[in-house]
């Protein structure tokens, strides 16, 4: 249950493995993290979790709450900030202030990264639930070609039923990839290399943890 | 620094420098790392090269040959550890990039004119 890290996605490349295979691979700038507070089960908050942050921000820019925790802590105000859960022997390896660099994750490990999908707007059907749209384009098939056809009975039920799939708001969401393999850690450059491919934009906020599922 | 610089010094140190200079229409012998178990030996494949795709470090090209009356093409990963070397064989005389007008043609017809004996019309190459 050791704690995850903040970073950026950069974009994706290819490196060759060991055999010469072709390994596709985003790359993650993880520059340090710094922790900023450590929560014990013992302490007033009753659970043994720390909260890391990475990249520093003008104070003036948060609001009071906010900024009282890094004055608290003694560290740069942090833009990002994220809480990791521990169990209760790790809880004495950190303390408020430490550096958190990508050599947590060695190369071959299995790792699950968070990040925010890349917005597509309002989505029609075909593009958010991968409808079919219309069979034919002909005989008198008019302004049907990627409407979703039938929403449910008639007298009965009388309604849609919930969680009926629509058009709607598609991308922007939390997604979390399982299971990627660390292909290689640079620490000089903090640079985490991940295979496959990752949620969000360039440059969009990502969290590398180790597998759940390891 | 910024999102492409890191992607090209990572792709960098994936690049070979010891690529030849060559392009479609020539004569290559690719001596392909093979893997059998445990042993490890060298094929050589010997044909025209008849497309290089460039794209750094994911540079790819193609190679056809005719093995048993059969045209057979394949697709290299120009930095790829797997070549051992890429040997040059002969210069082609062609007038574009892609050959993929050698897949229609048959025997005589299928041959590309070496750069040798073009008298004239050669282009000199560094």
């Amino acid at each position: 249950m050791a704690h995850g890290l903040l970073g950026k996605k950069v974009g994706m490349t290819q490196v060759f493995d060991q055999e010469g295979n072709q390994v596709p691979v985003t790359v993650l700038e993880m520059a340090p993290n710094t922790v900023v507070q450590v929560k014990t089960a013992e302490g007033k908050d009753g659970y043994n979790a720390v909260k890391i942050g990475t990249d520093a921000v003008d104070p003036k820019l948060l609001n009071r709450p906010e900024a009282g925790v890094f004055h608290r802590a003694g560290t740069d105000a942090l833009r990002h900030v994220r809480e990791f859960r521990l169990s209760d022997d790790e809880v004495g390896n950190y303390n408020a202030g430490d550096k958190l660099a990508v050599d947590v994750f060695t190369p071959g490990q299995k790792v699950d990264v968070t990040g925010t999908s890349k917005g597509r707007g309002f989505a029609g059907v075909v593009k958010r639930h991968g409808f079919k749209g219309a069979k034919e384009m002909t005989h008198g098939t008019h302004e049907y070609k990627r409407h979703a056809g039938s929403i449910g009975c008639s007298a009965y039920p009388a309604r849609v039923i919930k969680g009926k799939r629509m058009a709607g708001q598609m991308g922007v969401d939390r997604v979390t990839v399982r299971g990627l393999k660390v292909v290689a850690v640079y620490l000089e450059d903090n640079l985490l290399l991940v295979k496959g491919a990752i949620p969000g934009p360039k440059n969009g906020l990502v969290v590398a943890q180790a597998s759940a599922k390891s | 620094m910024s999102s492409i610089s890191i992607i090209e010094n990572l792709d960098s140190l994936e690049t070979r420098q010891d690529i030849p200079e060559f392009r479609a229409g020539d004569t290559l012998r690719v001596h392909v790392r093979i893997r059998e178990g445990e042993k490890e030996r060298v094929q050589v494949f010997e044909g025209t090269c008849i497309s290089r795709h460039n794209n750094g470090v994911r540079s790819t090209f193609t190679v056809r040959k005719l093995s048993y009356g059969v045209g057979v093409e394949r697709v290299f990963p120009l930095h790829s550890p797997r070549l051992a070397t890429i040997e040059v064989k002969d210069r082609g005389r062609v007038r574009r990039s892609r050959l993929y007008y050698l897949r229609e043609r048959i025997g005589k017809a299928a041959r590309v004119r070496n750069l040798r004996d073009v008298h004239g019309g050669g282009r000199s190459r560094s």
